[in-house]
């Protein structure tokens, strides 16, 4: 199961990677943070990151939980709880509001 | 439609827009729409497309800048892109089968391309598709979701076969609930659920439901389903799967996160006629038919008018499938309306084009305002419906002209 996850993964970062070329998503700036780089492991799996930029500021911290939380459980995100924590507490910070 | 030819109406509405999109701004602004969703917007174009304007990459996203309104058929390279899943397939035409099966029907069966366009009667429809989410970011509170402004919804004239011929040849049996439906996208993770939607079988077996190969006299664009994908005039676009691969009828409601709990809007709130029984609960139903609504084209917000100089505010205006029946247009903020002209009828699901014009006699703001009504009887609101995930949004639209 594992290895069937990691290749599942493998083959949708190339083909991340395929689309970045055309689209440019890799032109995309997310705000700085120590979390960035869990971010992008975890969320550009799935989907370009705009997705986080394209949704603020306009959540708090338990909008950005809730969506977190749908991802893995909902969407079938395989993010840990430590990224997850690390992930909410960025898109808190930098694309949330209070 | 009284002195008013349909190339008038045309020619009005090109002649605003090119007055209004003076660069990006005047595409990319919206009032109301988050401030990192236009941080974030671009006009770009993807393969085979003209420029849109991108919400998200990946799965992409791109909605129709209102250049794209200017007639009542939107054209093919202009059409709005709205994925769900990130793995989109190059589909090889002679590849491709649509298969026909599920506990329903009595002869699975499955049929090529060429099946589609020789073995059984083509129709034609012209049919609006709209993204059940448009107009989302405009959602006051603002709600998590793609933050569509206006565009996404477009109106084609559709070709293809009747899905209930294909149902008949399947040997659809009399205890069929619903009738499920599956593309060729999937997700980067095996996870992560598969797009998968189900009509009621009303409305499967609708003259009018067909699975589609031509869009405005083309075949489809690979952005919007090519080679075949569903259309069902007065729904949502989210039962219009989109490079659609198989076909299932079933005896029971399909279950998935597509249908429950994603596509819901509260019991009662909306002035909905169609009815999805089986996947309805206590409080909640599936989104179905489309709210009457109307685009203002020929105008947009801030635009400067000359004072004396006659105006015209035109725009275009659809439903869920009765029809319109009048267009109101009101140039004091809302407190007296007076009937639009209303375009050629390019039948009931069609967008269809409406004008009034006025001369303005003293500078200063002016808000313009349109409301369509629906041959059912239905008016736009003129306050948000408010929904937790943003649907159905059909508020009567304001644009603020400045007479100098």
């Amino acid at each position: 199961m594992r290895v069937m996850t990691l290749r599942v993964l493998l083959l949708s970062l190339l083909s991340a990677t395929a689309l970045s070329a055309r689209a440019d998503e890799t032109a995309i700036k997310l705000a700085d943070g120590p979390e960035l780089m869990t971010v992008r492991a975890n969320c550009s799996v799935c989907h370009s990151l705009d997705y986080i930029q394209m949704n603020a500021p306009f959540l708090k911290k338990a909008g950005w939980e809730a969506e977190v939380r749908k991802m893995v459980k909902v969407m079938g995100a395989p993010v840990s709880d430590d990224d997850a924590a690390k992930i909410l507490a960025y898109l808190t910070r930098s694309y949330g509001v209070e | 439609m009284g002195t008013t030819t349909r190339r008038t109406l045309i020619q009005t509405a090109v002649g605003g827009l090119a007055l209004a999109s003076t660069g990006l701004v005047g595409q990319l602004a919206r009032a109301g729409l988050p401030q990192g969703t236009l941080d974030s917007a671009l006009l770009e174009s993807l393969p085979g497309k003209k420029p849109l304007i991108k919400r998200s990459y990946r799965p992409p996203n791109y909605e129709s800048p209102l250049t794209a309104f200017a007639d009542v058929i939107t054209p093919n390279d202009q059409f709005f892109v709205r994925w769900h899943l990130m793995n989109i397939p190059e589909v090889d035409p002679r590849e491709w089968r649509l298969s026909i099966a599920g506990d329903a029907a009595a002869t699975p069966i499955e049929f090529s391309l060429e099946q589609l366009r020789n073995d059984f009667e083509s129709v034609e429809v012209v049919a609006v598709c709209q993204c059940a989410g448009n107009r989302r970011g405009l959602s006051d509170p603002h709600v998590l979701g793609v933050q569509w402004g206006s565009g996404a919804v477009g109106n084609a004239r559709w070709r293809g076969v009747r899905l209930r011929d294909l149902l008949a040849r399947a040997g659809l049996r009399k205890d069929a609930v619903e009738v499920a439906f599956a593309g060729g996208d999937l997700p980067a993770l095996e996870s992560t659920p598969q797009f998968v939607k189900s009509l009621p079988a009303w409305k499967a077996v609708d003259e009018n439901t067909i699975v589609a190969y031509e869009m405005n006299g083309e075949a489809l664009p690979h952005w919007n389903g090519f080679p075949a994908r569903l259309v069902v005039p007065g729904w949502a676009a989210t039962y219009w799967t989109k490079q659609v691969t198989s076909i299932q009828a079933l005896s029971r409601p399909l279950s998935g996160f597509w249908m429950n709990p994603a596509y819901r809007i509260p019991k009662g709130k909306f002035p909905l006629v169609d009815r999805f029984v089986s996947q309805e609960s206590e409080t909640n139903m599936p989104v179905t038919e489309i709210l009457v609504n109307s685009l203002i084209t020929s105008v947009t917000d801030g635009q400067r008018c000359p004072v004396g100089r006659p105006v015209v505010v035109g725009g275009l205006a659809w439903d869920g499938g009765s029809g319109i029946r009048e267009v109101d247009v009101s140039v004091d903020e809302g407190r007296s309306w007076e009937s639009a002209e209303l375009g050629t009828s390019l039948g009931r699901y069609s967008f269809r084009a409406w004008r009034y014009a006025f001369t303005p006699h003293a500078k200063g703001q002016r808000i313009v305002m349109a409301r369509a009504s629906s041959v059912q009887g239905s008016t736009q609101t003129m306050e948000l419906i408010f929904n937790g995930a943003g649907y159905h949004n059909n508020v009567a639209q304001r644009v603020a002209l400045q007479v100098i």
